[in-house]
C-alpha cells in the first residue's frame, strides 16, 4: 500500500514537471512575439479564469464537462491496454443521438434529457464497440480502427443532419435546437455560479468519474480489465477472458465518450452539430486530459479543470492581441514532456530500488 | 473522354501527396517507430512552403518558387520530425504519445505564427505553378491529356519518389539495413548496424516526404493555407496499412483513395455518376469503409514491421 502511494507521488510530480515546461514554453513564445505585452498576458493565462468571479469558475466547469469525460473514456481505455484515439468519433456520434432524441421525442416530458443522454451513451458505446469487436476477433490495431471510425462517424452524422429535414436548419448549416425539455437541467448550479453556462452536465460528469473510478479499483470485473492491460498472456493464463474484456472496454470508453457529446449539445447553450469536414476537437482534447491525469479517473478530474481553467483564461488573451492558440501549444507541449515523463518516472524508480537494494544489502 | 481526362487529372492531384506522405510513414515504420504524427508534419511543411511563396509573391514565380518552396518544407518536416524522433528513439517515449502531441501542436503553431507575421491565419499564395501542357509529350494523343496536360511538377516528383523509394528500400543496403531494424532490432544491432542511427534515418525521411507532402497537397487544390489539411495525415496510415508497408502497393492503394476524393468532390460535373444520384458523403465514407474492411482479413497476419512501435532497448532480452 506504502508502495503504491510512492509511485502515484513520482506520476504527479513528473506530470507537474511537464506542466512547467509546458507553461514556460508558453512564456518563451510570447515573449518571442512580443515582449512588452508578453507578462501581463501570461499572468492571464494563469488567472484570467477569475476576470468575472464567480461567473468565470462556472465558465470553468462549463467548458470542463466533455473534456472530463472524453478524458475518462481514453483514461479508462488505457487503465486496460488499448489506446482509444476513437473519441472524437464516438463523441460525434453521441452528440449526435442526443440531438435526434432531443429533437425527434419531444413527448417524453421530464424525462426527456434523461432520454436522450441514454441515446448519447448508447450511440458511443456503439461507435467504441466496432474497434473493440475487430479488436477481438480480426487482430486489427484498434489505433487504426478507431481513427477510421472517427471520419467514418463525422461523415455518417453530417450526411444525416444535413439530408434529415426535421434535424437540419438550412439557414446555419447546423443542426436545429433541441427541446426546451431536452436541456439538462442546471441542477441549481445558476444560483451557485450566476450567469455562467455551466448545468448539472459537470455533477453527472462527477458522478461518472466516481462510478469509473469504483470498477476499476474496487471489483472484479475492473481488476480483471486491469490485469490484461498490464499483461495480456498473463490475463489470459489466469482465466481471464481477454477477448470479452477488449470489446467491453471499448465499450464502456464509448459510451463515456458519447455522453460527452451528449452533454455539450444538449447544455442549452447554443451549441450545435455544425455541418463542417472536422473532427470534433474535445475528443483529441480527451487524449490530453487522459495522459496529463496518469489515466486515473480522479487525475483526469484535476486534468481536466486544469486545461478547462487555462482554456478559459486562454480566452482574455485577446485582450493583449495574443491569439487563443497560445494554449494549444501549451497543452502540446505538456503532452509531448508528458511522454518523456514516463522515463522520468522508470528512472527515478531505478535510482530508488536501487537505493533499497544497497540499505538491504548495509543491514544483512 | 473529356471527362475521363479530368477525372484522371484530379486523381492525380489527390494520389501523389497521399502517396509521397504514406511512402514517408513508410521509411518510418520499416525502421520500427511508429509515426502517427504525419498530419502535422504534413501541416507544417505546408505552412512554411506557403508562407514562403506568400512572402516572395511577386519577386519569384513559376517552377523555380515552387521548388524552393518544396525544399524549404522537406526541411521543415525534417526538423519538425526530429522532436519525435528525440522523444521515441532518445527517451523511449510512447510513439502514439508523443506524434499525438505533434499533431496538436503543428495546427496551433501555425495558426499563431500566422497571425504574429500577417494578422489573419489564412495564408494567401498565387498558384503560378499549373503547366498547361508539357512541351512535345503534351502533344501525344490519348496519352498527352492523360499525363501532361493540366499536371504539376509535382506529380512527376511524386511519381520519381515512388521509384527511388522501391530502389532504396529494396536494392540498397541503407534499406535492407532500415526493414532488419524494424523487424528485429537487437538482431540488426547484433550483426554491427547502428539501431539509432538508422531509425533517426527512418524518421527524418518520414519528416521530409510529408513536409513535401503537406505543401503539394495544398498547392494544387487551393489558394490558401488554413493551417489544415483535412486529414490526410490519418489518410496516409490508412492507405500505408492498405498497402501492407510495401511501396507498389502504396501507390495503388493512393490511386483507390485519390479516385474515391475525386468522385466526392467532383461527381456532379461526372453525368454518368451524377444520374445515379448517391450522395457525397458515401463516396467520401468509402475509403475509411473500405480500409476498416480490408483490415479484417489481412490483420490476422499482418505485414507490419514486427518491431515497429517498441522503443528498442539494447538492454533488453
Amino acid at each position: 500500500m506504502k508502495f503504491k502511494k510512492k509511485k502515484n507521488y513520482v506520476g504527479v510530480l513528473s506530470s507537474v514537471f511537464a506542466i512547467f515546461i509546458g507553461l514556460m514554453v508558453g512564456l518563451v513564445v510570447l515573449l518571442l512575439c512580443n515582449p512588452s505585452q508578453a507578462l501581463p498576458g501570461f499572468a492571464t493565462i494563469l488567472s484570467g479564469a477569475f476576470t468575472h468571479g464567480m461567473r468565470g469558475v462556472g465558465q470553468v466547469f462549463y467548458y470542463a464537462t466533455p473534456i472530463i469525460l472524453t478524458g475518462l473514456s481514453v483514461g479508462f481505455a488505457f487503465k486496460t491496454g488499448v489506446f482509444n484515439i476513437g473519441t472524437p468519433g464516438q463523441f460525434i456520434m453521441g452528440g449526435f443521438g442526443a440531438v435526434y432524441v432531443g429533437i425527434m421525442w419531444d413527448q417524453l416530458g421530464p424525462v426527456h434529457w434523461a432520454a436522450a443522454l441514454l441515446a448519447a451513451v448508447v450511440m458511443g458505446a456503439l461507435w467504441g464497440l466496432v474497434p473493440g469487436v475487430l479488436k477481438a476477433y480480426f487482430n486489427v490495431n484498434v489505433v487504426i480502427s478507431c481513427i477510421m471510425m472517427n471520419y467514418i462517424g463525422m461523415y455518417l452524422v453530417n450526411w444525416v443532419v444535413r439530408s434529415y429535414k426535421p434535424l437540419f436548419n438550412t439557414l446555419r448549416n447546423e443542426s436545429k435546437n433541441v427541446a426546451a425539455t431536452a436541456v439538462i437541467p442546471k441542477m441549481g448550479l445558476d444560483k451557485v455560479f450566476p450567469g455562467s453556462s455551466v448545468n448539472g452536465g459537470i455533477i453527472i460528469a462527477i458522478l461518472v468519474v466516481l462510478l469509473i473510478y469504483v470498477i476499476l479499483e474496487k471489483t472484479i470485473f475492473g481488476y480483471e480489465l486491469k490485469a490484461v492491460g498490464y499483461n495480456q498472456d498473463a490475463g489470459k493464463y489466469a482465466g481471464i477472458n481477454e477477448k470479452r474484456n477488449v470489446v467491453l472496454s471499448m465499450m464502456i470508453a464509448g459510451a463515456i465518450a458519447g455522453l460527452a457529446g451528449g452533454l455539450l449539445y444538449l447544455a442549452g447553450t447554443g451549441k450545435h452539430i455544425e455541418i463542417k469536414d472536422v473532427l470534433a476537437s474535445e475528443g483529441f482534447t480527451g487524449i490530453s486530459v487522459a495522459l496529463l491525469g496518469l489515466s486515473h479517473p480522479v487525475g483526469v478530474l484535476f486534468a481536466g479543470l486544469f486545461i478547462a481553467y487555462l482554456t478559459a483564461g486562454g480566452f482574455y488573451l485577446q485582450l493583449f492581441e495574443f491569439s487563443t492558440e497560445i494554449i494549444d501549444i501549451i497543452v502540446a507541449v505538456i503532452i509531448y514532456f508528458s511522454a518523456f515523463a514516463l522515463i522520468v518516472k522508470t528512472l527515478l524508480g531505478k535510482l530508488k530500488d536501487k537505493k533499497a537494494g544497497k540499505e538491504g544489502g548495509n543491514e544483512t | 473522354m473529356s471527362v475521363i481526362y479530368f477525372i484522371f487529372q484530379q486523381t492525380m492531384l489527390f494520389t501523389i501527396p497521399l502517396m509521397v506522405v504514406a511512402l514517408g510513414g513508410m521509411f518510418s515504420e520499416r525502421s520500427g517507430v511508429v509515426n502517427i504524427a504525419l498530419e502535422g508534419i504534413m501541416i507544417m511543411g505546408a505552412f512554411t512552403g506557403i508562407l514562403f511563396l506568400n512572402l516572395t509573391g511577386g519577386k519569384m514565380q513559376g517552377q523555380v518558387q515552387l521548388l524552393a518552396a518544396i525544399i524549404i518544407a522537406m526541411v521543415t518536416g525534417i526538423v519538425f520530425s526530429l522532436t519525435h524522433a528525440y522523444a521515441a528513439i532518445n527517451m523511449k517515449a510512447d510513439q502514439t504519445i508523443s506524434g499525438t502531441a505533434l499533431n496538436m501542436f503543428a495546427p496551433a503553431f501555425a495558426i499563431f505564427v500566422a497571425r504574429v507575421i500577417q494578422g489573419v491565419q489564412q495564408v494567401q499564395f498565387i498558384n503560378t505553378f499549373r503547366i498547361e501542357s508539357v512541351p512535345v509529350l503534351g502533344k501525344i494523343p490519348f496519352i498527352g491529356p492523360l499525363l501532361f496536360q493540366n499536371t504539376y511538377i509535382t506529380t512527376y516528383l511524386g511519381i520519381g519518389i515512388l521509384i527511388l523509394s522501391a530502389v532504396v528500400l529494396y536494392k540498397t543496403r541503407f534499406g535492407l539495413r532500415l526493414r532488419a531494424c524494424g523487424e528485429h532490432p537487437h538482431a540488426a544491432d547484433a550483426a554491427g548496424i547502428n539501431v539509432y542511427k538508422m531509425q533517426y534515418a527512418g524518421v527524418a525521411i518520414s519528416g521530409a516526404l510529408a513536409g513535401l507532402g503537406g505543401l503539394i497537397f495544398v498547392v494544387p487544390t487551393s489558394t490558401n493555407f488554413n493551417a489544415d489539411v483535412a486529414g490526410y495525415g490519418f489518410l496516409a496510415i490508412a492507405v500505408l496499412i492498405f498497402g501492407q508497408w510495401k511501396p507498389g502497393r502504396i501507390f495503388g492503394a493512393s490511386l483507390f483513395f485519390g479516385l474515391m476524393k475525386t468522385i466526392a468532390a467532383a461527381y456532379s460535373g461526372i453525368p454518368f455518376l451524377a444520374s445515379l444520384g448517391i450522395p457525397s458523403y458515401l463516396y467520401k465514407m468509402v475509403p475509411y469503409i473500405a480500409t476498416m474492411v480490408v483490415l479484417m482479413f489481412t490483420s490476422r497476419n499482418s505485414q507490419a514491421p514486427r518491431a515497429s512501435g517498441i522503443p528498442y532497448d539494447k538492454g533488453q532480452r
